[in-house]
């Protein structure tokens, strides 16, 4: 159930994480300085040195410095994969939030399915779960589509929110992190790119699913954290 | 008499004990708490998120919404709860002293919430307030160019004090007492707040605004700790 797109992007991440070390900054601090490192992701460069221009992780992999951000709220782009919650209804679409800093419109048109354009809250009603794609945003607004595959209304299941930033650890290398909590736990689990995280199965299966990805979300700058989640998953069994 | 001791017994040129710690309240999107001594204030950030109504969104900027609310019990003498003239006006000063090192062009048409709660007061609450708002602002992952740091200082009598307490704020004998709150920027050192309550010379307020900058400086490293996961308690 988990979109393929996240998997291969988190990936790449978790590669580049063996090959440099790196070190927490605040805004304004001088992150490096000479004349061979450029500025990248959230950095300026004054005169000959590389300044944090917000808290994150600083990385220097070749000449490049960025910022890996560790807090923060969503921001939308297109093609992510997001689940919200049905905010409003108008005889168009649904207005969804998805967090983040802009409210976000499903038209109608944008349905796969056919919906009787009288009554569209039989398809979607007030505070049910979507999980859509982003197709574009705009300025002060945010398109959603649930034309591709696996997209739709969720029914029955929890919705949890966790840091956006911290949806790679919840997914795990190539989706690991997110199947050992579905085998252990037997449930369904979908995450949105947001930070929204859809859980369906069994009380008892839910339950323990929130308190794992909780905990991942708590522990995810330490070292060894599949272990500690195989751990508590396999300990209370 | 002259004024030649400090009634806490701190050297003219020293800050209160500091405590500092981020991540204080769980649900907002970045939270700290910063205390001189037995002035404590926490402060919350929420967004960037939509702003309504919609004629208070900017289309070219967001904008940053600062509300300073000193708690009932945090003076000797209950305070009235909710806003009031003076609440007010620190909310929009210390707005101001935050938004001049805030990206706010990245999200146009929303809003950054920023609450500053005075838990305990005595002197140099706004001051406190911003150090807490600046470091809630960074932890929130908000893009900023730089820090600031705030701190008040004062001309007791004849001498150039650092953060002021209330008992000193209250000196009436000799010259007087002159409470004057600095927020400066880490990297520059540019003034982003300044407010006078008092009189002072024009040569003595150059040696103010440097010891002011001497104040920042030292108030930055506590808040950069914090930020990095320290939990910094001196009150104990």
């Amino acid at each position: 159930m988990t979109p393929k797109t996240e998997e291969t992007e988190d990936t790449e991440m978790e590669i580049k994480e063996t090959k440099c070390e790196r070190k927490l900054v605040i805004p304004g601090e001088t992150i490096a300085s000479g004349e061979d490192y450029l500025p990248g992701d959230f950095t300026r460069k004054e005169g000959s040195e590389v300044i944090a221009n917000r808290y994150g992780l600083a990385e220097i992999s070749g000449r490049v410095v960025k910022i890996i951000p560790i807090s923060g709220v969503f921001e939308p782009r297109r093609g992510n994969n997001v689940i919200g919650r049905v905010e409003d209804i108008n005889f168009s679409g649904w207005m969804i939030d998805i967090g983040g800093p802009y409210s976000s419109f499903l038209p109608l048109m944008e349905c796969p399915r056919f919906i009787n354009r009288n009554n569209i809250a039989e398809f979607a009603n007030i505070g049910d779960v979507i999980h859509a794609k982003i197709l574009g945003v705009k300025k002060g607004g945010v398109d959603l589509t649930l034309k591709s595959r696996g997209l739709g209304p969720l029914e029955n299941g929890r919705l949890i929110k966790i840091n956006p930033n911290k949806v790679p650890r919840v997914i795990g290398k190539e989706g690991s992190m997110i199947n050992l909590i579905k085998d252990n736990t037997k449930t369904e689990i979908t995450v949105g790119q947001n930070g929204f995280v859809w859980v369906k199965g069994e009380l008892d299966g839910e339950e323990k699913a929130e308190k794992a990805i909780s905990l991942i979300v708590e522990e995810s700058s330490n070292s060894g954290l599949t272990e500690k989640i195989e751990k508590f998953l396999g300990g209370k069994k | 008499m002259p004024y030649t001791k400090r009634p806490d017994k701190r050297k003219f040129d020293e800050l209160r004990p500091i405590k500092a710690e981020v991540g204080v309240i769980p649900n907002a999107d970045g939270s700290a708490l910063f205390a001189f001594g037995e002035t404590v204030a926490i402060a919350a950030v929420y967004g960037p998120k939509p702003l309504h109504p919609q004629h208070m969104q900017e289309p070219d900027r967001g904008i940053i919404r600062c509300n300073y609310n000193m708690l009932p019990f945090s003076v000797t003498e209950r305070a009235r709860p909710g806003p009031n003239r003076r609440s007010k006006e620190i909310s929009m000063v210390a707005g101001n002293a935050l938004a001049s090192v805030v990206d706010l062009t990245r999200f146009p048409g929303t809003v950054i919430d920023v609450e500053i709660i005075i838990l305990q007061a005595n002197a140099s609450t706004r001051c406190a307030g911003i150090n807490a708002a600046a470091m809630a602002l960074a932890h929130a992952g908000i893009v900023m160019k730089e820090m600031v740091s705030s701190v008040s200082i004062g001309k007791i009598d004849d001498k150039i004090v650092m953060d002021l307490i209330k008992e000193e704020e209250d000196h009436e004998e000799g010259e007087g007492a002159t409470d004057i709150p600095f927020t400066m920027t880490s990297r520059t050192h540019q003034i982003t707040h300044l407010q006078l309550d008092g009189r002072i010379q024009t040569h003595r307020f150059k040696e103010a605004t440097e010891a002011a900058k001497e104040a920042c400086k030292k108030i930055l490293k506590y808040q950069e700790r914090a930020l990095k996961g320290e939990k910094i308690d001196e009150t104990k």
